[in-house]
């Protein structure tokens, strides 16, 4: 088996899975007076301390969610509405069209619901926001808009977006700019203080801790409106009982994650060049997505486009061999869609049928790329054959 | 009736089958039975609209959110892969405007038969076989003979009370030599088919069956035809000429139909009438008495056959309906036209619907009915 998926979702450490069985023989509501109350909240308050230092940020800047997803639509509607009831002007949402769909489906529905007018920023052909483009967005009128956002790397094509540059140019216009960094933990250096950005969002299940829990990275001069009501944890902007066995879990990967980010960073870079290599030297006329410099595009990330093959297709070929990708797009009643991030960077639909995302992690090794060089000339010529329907 | 030789089963030889996968139950078991015998077996579930409802209630169809939720969770109890392929512009194209261009036509298609010739064994087969898959499986109960010489032919299911061969007529013996039912040596009621499924720990056991035409999510053809057609008030004559009623549409008539006529003047002799001509020239319906549907023979165009086309006149069992009782006939092919010849006259047979020619248990091959040849007064349609 290659699993080559792990922006999907990646294995959790074993170090992260012990803090987790560790927490879960625990009693206590952190919201408790009582002294396992007082422990739950030590732990907890230890992992926020832990992720604060992994990530560059205050301790109280890191706001606990059930995930990514969550952490997205807390920054987006939650300052949205925040922005908007203090000052009413305050409508436009200026988002990139290359977003993660927890980004892009939740301003489209304020857009839908809630007045927002939403305006999607140019890119480039490699997916690419540039700071010129937001200033141009927010010069037009600085007293309408309500947020910005622009992913810190994109989950499709790898394209790592210039997120201190934007966060300056959303600063000179005191526009809150909100980054989703899902895919960006672990794989490039994250400082949430130096950053500039009002908001980011982490997730656990992408570093090697568990699945449905995440944070949001919140400057301390933000509170959105919460999305959900309740208790008032998590400076009133997220409420609910804190999962104290994931917390601890997240911290132990989240710290590990950033403590082996350069070497992940050099190894892995490394088996992602050789993998990109060998598809090139099987298929000479794919495509590489996103930025061809190792510099502008995550170390884990190799996306191709395959001309005249569907990519299922050519997911079904691999699987079959035990190479397990992705298309890398979304998915519509389980219909594969043509990917909108490669639309966005003006790629003609029937191109963008043909996409295969490898993307790399903690575990993979030299034989999964070897797998995939093995496979991926036959599985090309044989979804060719098969064409698109 | 010519004797066949010797049945084989399912080649011994385990193939790479992609089983077609609606969400219901048939084609659930078939998918399972086909990897119990170890075929390597890929699911698939054909996204057959361009825009899925999501959870339908009521009527059930194969185009649904919740029907491709239950293909993918049978495909993961029985441990194959499962994808899902978007054929809905090939459906459109192929069945869904010729369905309507039929009825538009003053014919009543069937469109699953349709399906099975263009979707299911030829877009879904070919890219199967482009892709590395020996074989489709589908839940159809029917069964696939390959005789000593390795040709195959197409025969009735083993339960003549679930035999679906008559929508599998249009396959040729190549399409054939693809196919895969698992279900057709099936000798057991629906209810044994659940038990199966529930068996197998299977979800769908207890899904109700599909009975309505699969892109009508209501149910409701007229209406579905009225939105396509729009309405076009018409007469309804009686077999002189005079006019009985009004119809918004010539296409939303059948040849045999009775009910829904709502015809204001009562028949002379004050029986029951029935459509016996669709003119959609002139927009009219005529109607008449049963005894005037009487049909002794037809004439049927694009014939397809499952083996070596039959030569001259011959004697054969012919079904009219998907759920039609067999009737003996002489047939005829002649320059690409099936010339049928019903021992006894049978009733309503209406043009656009298949003629499947059967040598006893085999289907010999079908032909869309053109024209018929009245017993009585009423000119051929």
């Amino acid at each position: 088996m290659a699993y080559l998926d792990h922006a999907a979702t990646t294995p959790m450490l074993p170090e992260a899975v012990e803090a987790m069985s560790a927490q879960l023989t625990r009693t206590g509501n952190a919201s408790s007076l009582h002294a396992a109350g007082r422990r739950a909240r030590r732990t907890a308050e230890e992992a926020r301390e832990t992720l604060a230092e992994a990530l560059g940020a205050r301790p109280s800047e890191v706001v606990i969610t059930a995930g990514g997803t969550e952490a997205d639509n807390l920054a987006v509607k939650g300052l949205y509405w925040a922005r908007r009831a203090a000052d009413p002007r305050r409508t436009r949402v200026l988002a990139s069209p290359v977003e993660h769909h927890a980004v892009l489906d939740a301003v489209h529905w304020l857009g839908e619901h809630e007045g927002a007018t939403v305006e999607y920023l140019p890119v480039d052909t490699l997916g690419r926001v540039h700071p010129e483009a937001l200033r141009e967005a927010l010069a037009r009128n600085p007293h309408d808009v309500a947020l910005a956002t622009v992913m810190w790397a994109n989950n499709e094509i790898g394209t790592v977006q210039p997120v201190t540059e934007l966060a300056a140019v959303a600063a000179e216009y005191e526009i809150p700019l909100h980054a989703d960094a899902v895919q960006a933990f672990g794989q490039l250096p994250l400082e949430f203080g130096a950053s500039g950005l009002a908001a980011a969002t982490v997730s656990g299940h992408k570093i090697g801790g568990p699945y449905g829990i995440g944070a949001l990275l919140l400057g301390r001069q933000y509170t959105p409106v919460p999305v959900l009501h309740g208790g008032g944890q998590e400076r009133h902007v997220r409420s609910g009982t804190l999962d104290v066995p994931a917390i601890a879990s997240f911290a132990v990967a989240g710290q590990l994650a950033a403590q082996r980010r350069p070497r992940f960073a050099e190894e892995i870079g490394a088996l992602r060049d050789e993998l990109v290599a060998a598809v090139h030297a099987a298929v000479p006329d794919a495509i590489l997505g996103g930025d061809p410099d190792p510099a502008g595009r995550l170390p884990a990330n190799a996306h191709f486009t395959f001309p005249g093959c569907e990519g299922d297709s050519l997911l079904l070929l691999l699987d079959a061999q035990g190479i397990e990708c992705s298309t890398g797009s979304a998915c519509t009643a389980g219909v594969a869609q043509p990917s909108h991030v490669l639309l966005a960077t003006g790629t003609p639909p029937d191109l963008a049928r043909g996409t295969l995302r490898f993307s790399l992690g903690h575990t993979s090794t030299r034989a999964d790329v070897e797998a995939v060089a093995k496979a991926i000339g036959p599985a090309v010529e044989r979804a060719r054959n098969a064409g698109l329907s | 009736m010519t004797e066949t030789s010797p049945r084989t089963e399912n080649p011994p030889r385990p193939l790479r089958v992609l089983a077609a996968m609606s969400g219901g139950v048939d084609s659930a078991v078939a998918a399972a039975r086909a990897a119990e015998a170890g075929h390597d077996v890929t699911g698939v579930h054909l996204a057959l609209s361009a825009n899925p409802q999501s959870f339908r209630t009521g009527a059930r169809g194969c185009c649904t959110i919740e029907d491709s939720r239950d293909a993918r969770r049978a495909a993961d109890v029985i441990g194959i892969p499962f994808y899902v392929w978007d054929l809905a512009e090939r459906f459109r194209e192929d069945v869904v405007e010729d369905f309507v261009a039929e009825y538009e036509a003053g014919r009543t298609p069937n469109p699953c038969l349709r399906c099975n010739e263009k979707i299911k064994f030829a877009a879904l087969l070919d890219k199967a076989l482009a892709l590395g898959f020996d074989a489709v499986c589908t839940g159809h109960y029917a069964t696939v003979v390959t005789r000593e010489d390795g040709s195959r032919e197409l025969h009735r299911a083993s339960d003549m009370a679930k035999d679906q061969s008559y929508v599998l007529g249009v396959l040729d013996e190549r399409q054939l030599a693809h196919a895969l039912f698992p279900l057709g040596d099936t000798l057991t009621t629906k209810d044994e088919i659940r038990a199966e499924a529930e068996r197998r720990g299977l979800a769908v056991a207890k899904k109700p069956d599909s009975h309505d035409i699969c892109f009508i999510a209501d149910g409701d053809t007229r209406g579905f035809l009225a939105g396509r057609l729009g309405t076009a008030e018409g007469d309804i004559l009686d077999e002189a000429g005079q006019k009985v009623g009004t119809h918004e549409g010539a296409y939303g008539y059948t040849i045999g139909q009775r009910k829904g006529l709502r015809i204001g003047t009562p028949a002379a002799d004050g029986k029951p009438r029935y459509v016996l001509d669709i003119s959609p020239v002139d927009n009219t319906v005529t109607v008449g008495p049963a005894a005037a549907l009487d049909v002794t023979g037809l004439t049927a165009i694009r014939p397809r056959w499952c083996g070596t086309p039959p030569e001259g006149s011959g004697r054969y069992t012919a079904q009219l309906r998907a759920h039609g009782e067999e009737t003996p006939v002489t047939a005829e092919v002649r320059e690409g036209e099936l010339t049928v010849t019903f021992d006894e006259p049978v009733r309503g047979v209406a043009p656009g619907q298949a003629v499947v020619l059967y040598d006893g248990s085999r289907v010999v091959g079908s032909a869309t009915i053109a024209a018929t040849r009245r017993a009585g007064a009423v000119p051929a349609a």
